[in-house]
């Protein structure tokens, strides 16, 4: 699921490609789940995996369970670098790849995060029949999904966006391909990277605790984890248990901030392109505990100095390459053939499809489906209007006094970095104690864990608010709604609309695991998309399921390229100063 | 230094276009023969847009020309060569490797071990004059320490030619100054490896004081208008006689070119497709009324006014080209007289000099009268901007285009001609 943090710091964001190959992507995608899907489903149709553990309710277990979800958590991080240096520099390197991978990327992005799941579940199940590494590896691939497609879109951007004087210089000083990476992309790329990181892992928690717990079909997983945990506690009605869970994943966050984030963050500082000095040096004990202590230093001497010499190796003979050779006569004919390969391949995809289609669906599903869509986009619609009219005040309050905003931003991004389904259970505890109407009571859960983006982007907007408007404002004695119409408001849209899509975004993920939501034996659900897709998940529906899954991603799609980005285009635009 | 030794880089009929937007070939350097000999220090000297710093990459082999061929010691370059080292006008460091780091970037190529690798950076970096620097980042250091950097990048893998692109002009007076000392003293010593260096600069005093030959471009498409040889010995004299002889002479040359290309230009496709010179409105007042003022009354040798105004602007030349082109001034033989009109604006208030440019911008500026024109015929008097761009593009390069479209809306606001909104990137005729 898109969350675009990419365009959270200074990221390019231009009309890429045009719409066909959005739709031709698309097709792709969809596609490639349903073979997955259906596929596995046929070749291991009754799975079941033995010997599961029983997930234990004991506080005493948490720790070891908390354990193992980060665990899932750094693997799928590990995954998604290795698919970000692939994907992102062959899209970048090859005019021809490019032209495939990026209208992929985009709509590999707009998919709702837990609808792979339901997909890739059997599939990994299918690879190692009878072993829990199959859903391990679907649970990781979940959490892969969260970030890989963030991750590898910054790493494009940034291969694509290279000084013209650093390429010209690594040039002259004849790198070879694999020390240019190493010496002028990964750093020049690292910022937005470190940044991307953070941001979809925020996102990461909450789809860890979403997989690891789950049913698809006759098929039951449970993972020894937090999310497990959750789910045991739901089947017994525990809100001890519950809270519980919730300190452990505070803990659980936090600490891995602080051993793994902040040291990144610090060390990324020398990365930053600009060539002022920073007016915030980022600061992180742990980094400086390495930098300092000399014990330490020395035990990861070799270590560094291996990667220096690994990155220092040329690795390739030195082809001296300018320009392109080819002619352009040539060149026009390869690219004719490569069209027409995509084409040949698209054609059969979609009659594929459709054939697939046409004996599982009927006109009626997609009825159905599209008007549960209309439902969800009106929920997501109106839970972003409510949080900006609560959250943007708030912000601005916070960000115009920075002794506040200094505590408030770290809290604001840890409720955003906090899987937010773990309070589930406790709201719908709640809604059936006061016997409230799930269809309206359940909607916040959507935005439960994604309104604080709207928060802290828009506190950081005012913080960065340069304070010589606010004094020559003060000094017109402009006040009341017109300093904000005029003032305030253009200075932060930017950063508003920044954390507004990564909001309407994350509702939209987690309206799958929000809209249908059970308490021990009972089960509310509140119609919509997302309900939609659980039901379907759970019936292992796979046809409905790829039905609903598609309908989101062209809802999604359809408002990042209808709203978003010509607002942000917009913002760009008007509150820039020369 | 006036050794003539045999060509270490030498050019054959260089020519190179840039594509169009509809794919013809727009030539921006036509027909450049050209040799380096060792133990000169060459400069390339031109108006912004003469293509002098892609002669200096065709030079370096990072760009390929269209056609034409580069020799490096007798044989074709096909791309970057050992021997040839590059420094850039933004320096172009690696802002996250230290001094001593981005000194050895320039070594990674060759294969060094690692202690010889440093042993070589360090002695680069002592020669430079950077000792004590090495643990530094570039964010660190001042801009002259910077470019030192460059070139202690440049000068550790022991290039035989040294290609120098405006290195120089990102530094303020004073730091380009010692710099430049002190790259001559290491030059005049033969510390440097280097046996020959090609520099493009655009400040006519510098490329006198370090050239032994300077070549002058003209522009579209750049071509090597002139050439010439500076028997002068080092250490130089700005105000020695002699010197400033040569520097008047090459300002007259500029100017001859500069005039020479505005009239070609006027006569091309009615004058619509002129690559404006990058002055502002403000830029203009102000050298009209210099040269209006006392001790100038009206008339000023070039030289004079740059020597003058030095701190303040480094390349005076687009401005004095405006003022010839509004008919304003008039440009000649390095010196800048201003017309009756000239000095009217001089002695004018707001509104009077708004009437005036607004007249003479129609009359002397035919895109503007162009723009004027298709927003009066219009029925709603508004006109896309993308319009006029693409009639551009299809005579100059796309930054040409869009800086002469930025400058002729500066020009016009000024004059109330006409409105741009670039909200909706569309021209406007104003409330009248």
């Amino acid at each position: 699921m898109e969350h675009h943090a990419e365009i959270l710091r200074g990221g390019v964001w231009q009309q890429r490609v045009p719409s066909w190959r959005d739709l031709a992507a698309s097709i792709l995608v969809l596609a490639v789940l349903l073979v997955i899907g259906s596929g596995t489903r046929q070749m291991v149709a009754p799975l079941s995996i033995a010997h599961q553990p029983e997930i234990s309710l004991s506080p005493l277990a948490l720790p070891l369970y908390t354990l193992r979800t980060v665990m899932r958590m750094l693997a799928a991080l590990l995954a998604s670098l290795i698919f970000t240096f692939t994907y992102a520099t062959l899209a970048a390197k090859s005019r021809r790849a490019e032209m495939v991978l990026i209208p992929l990327l985009d709509v590999l992005q707009s998919v709702p995060i837990l609808g792979y799941l339901s997909f890739t579940v059997l599939f990994f199940v299918s690879l190692f029949p009878n072993n829990v590494l199959g859903p391990e590896l679907a649970a990781i691939f979940a959490i892969f999904t969260s970030q890989a497609w963030n991750m590898a879109f910054s790493f494009y951007q940034s291969l694509r966006t290279v000084p013209q004087d650093l390429d010209e210089a690594s040039r002259s000083f004849r790198l070879s391909a694999w020390q240019r990476f190493w010496r002028l992309e990964v750093p020049f790329a690292m910022p937005g990277l470190l940044w991307n990181t953070m941001m979809s892992m925020s996102g990461g928690w909450f789809f860890v605790v979403a997989s690891e717990a789950i049913v698809v079909g006759d098929l039951q997983i449970n993972l020894p984890g937090v999310g497990s945990y959750v789910s045991r506690a739901i089947d017994e009605r525990d809100l001890v248990a519950i809270g519980w869970a919730i300190a452990a994943m505070s803990a659980a966050i936090v600490v891995y901030d602080q051993l793994l984030f902040r040291p990144l963050v610090a060390w990324g500082d020398k990365f930053r392109f600009e060539q002022t000095a920073a007016q915030v040096v980022p600061r992180s004990w742990v980094f400086d505990l390495f930098r300092r202590t000399r014990l330490l230093r020395r035990a990861f001497a070799p270590c560094a100095a291996g990667i220096e010499s690994a990155t220092r190796a040329r690795l390739a003979l030195p082809v001296p390459r300018i320009g392109v050779s080819v002619g352009t006569h040539w060149r026009q004919i390869g690219d004719l053939v490569w069209y027409g390969c995509i084409l040949i391949a698209l054609v059969w995809v979609a009659m594929t499809l459709f054939g697939y289609a046409r004996v599982t669906l009927s006109w009626n599903d997609l009825v159905i489906a599209c008007a549960s869509g209309a439902l969800t986009l009106l929920r997501v619609a109106v839970l972003i209007a409510i949080a900006t009219v609560i959250w943007v005040p708030v912000g601005v309050a916070v960000g115009l006094r920075p002794r506040l905003a200094e505590k408030v931003q770290p809290a604001a991004q840890f409720l955003a970095a906090f899987p937010a389904n773990l309070f589930f259970p406790v709201a719908v505890f709640l809604i059936l104690r006061f016997d409230l109407t799930p269809s309206i009571w359940l909607s916040p859960l959507m935005i439960l864990g994604t309104q604080w983006y709207i928060l802290f982007n828009v506190i950081a907007g005012a913080s960065a608010f340069p304070s010589d408007f606010r004094e020559a404002a003060a000094s017109f004695r402009i006040h009341g709604w017109r300093w904000w119409r005029e003032v305030m408001m253009p200075g932060i849209f930017p950063y508003y609309v920044t954390g507004a899509i990564t909001a309407s975004g994350g509702a939209w993920n987690a309206s799958i695991v929000a809209e249908a939501v059970r308490w021990g034996p009972t089960k509310l659900s509140a119609g919509g998309l997302g309900a939609y897709i659980a039901r379907m998940t759970e019936a292992g529906d796979y046809s409905r399921i790829a039905l609903g899954i598609a309908v989101m991603s062209v809802l999604v799609i359809a408002a990042n390229r209808l709203l978003w980005r010509p607002l942000y285009a917009f913002a760009e635009r008007r509150t820039r100063l020369g | 230094m006036n050794k003539t030794g045999n060509p270490s880089i030498e050019l054959s009929k260089v020519c190179m276009t840039f594509a169009k937007p509809s794919g013809e070939p727009l030539p921006v350097l036509a027909d450049i023969d050209l040799a380096l000999r060792d133990g000169e220090i060459l400069g390339l000297l031109g108006r912004s847009g003469s293509g002098k710093s892609t002669l200096l990459r065709i030079a370096g082999g990072l760009i390929k020309p269209a056609s034409g061929t580069v020799f490096y010691r007798g044989k074709p370059l096909t791309g970057p060569a050992e021997g040839i080292a590059v420094v850039f006008q933004s320096f172009a460091l690696f802002p996250w490797l230290t001094v001593l780091k981005n000194v050895e970037t320039g070594l990674d190529a060759l294969g060094l071990s690692r202690a010889e690798a440093e042993r070589r950076s360090q002695s680069a970096i002592d020669l430079i004059g950077l000792d004590g620097f090495q643990s530094a980042y570039p964010r660190e250091l001042s801009g002259g320490m910077r470019q030192r950097v460059g070139f202690a990048r440049a000068i550790v893998t022991e290039p035989l030619v040294l290609l120098m692109d405006e290195p120089f002009s990102a530094l303020d007076v004073l730091t380009a100054e010692t710099l430049r000392t002190d790259f001559l003293d290491l030059w005049m010593e033969h510390q440097l490896p280097t046996r020959s260096v090609l520099m493009v600069t655009h400040n006519i005093e510098e490329a006198v004081l370090m050239c032994d030959r300077i070549l002058v471009l003209s522009s579209n498409p750049g071509r090597i208008a002139a050439e010439v040889t500076i028997p002068l010995a080092h250490p130089r004299n700005r105000m020695d006689a002699a010197f400033r002889d040569i520097v008047d002479e090459i300002y007259s040359i500029l100017t001859s070119r500069a005039i020479a290309s505005i009239e070609a230009q006027s006569k091309l496709h009615g004058g619509l497709v002129q690559v404006l010179p990058r002055a502002t409105v403000n830029q203009i007042s102000g050298l009209i009324e210099t040269i209006a003022a006392v001790p100038y009354e009206g008339r000023a040798e070039l030289v004079a006014i740059t020597t003058a105004l030095a701190p303040q602007t480094n390349n005076l030349f687009p401005i004095a080209e405006a003022l010839h082109i509004l008919e304003f001034a008039e440009l000649s033989d390095g010196s800048l007289k201003l017309t009756a009109a000239g000095r009217v604006f001089a002695h004018s208030d707001t509104e009077r000099r708004k009437m005036l440019f607004r007249e003479h911008l129609l009359n002397f500026v035919p895109l503007a009268a162009h723009i004027r024109r298709v927003l009066d015929d219009r029925e709603g008097h508004q006109a896309p901007r993308v319009r006029f761009e693409s009639e551009l593009e299809d005579h100059l390069t796309d930054p040409d285009a869009e800086r002469t479209l930025q400058i002729v809306t500066g020009w016009a606001r000024y004059a109330e001609l006409f409105e741009y909104d670039d909200g909706a990137r569309m021209f406007r005729l104003g409330a009248a």
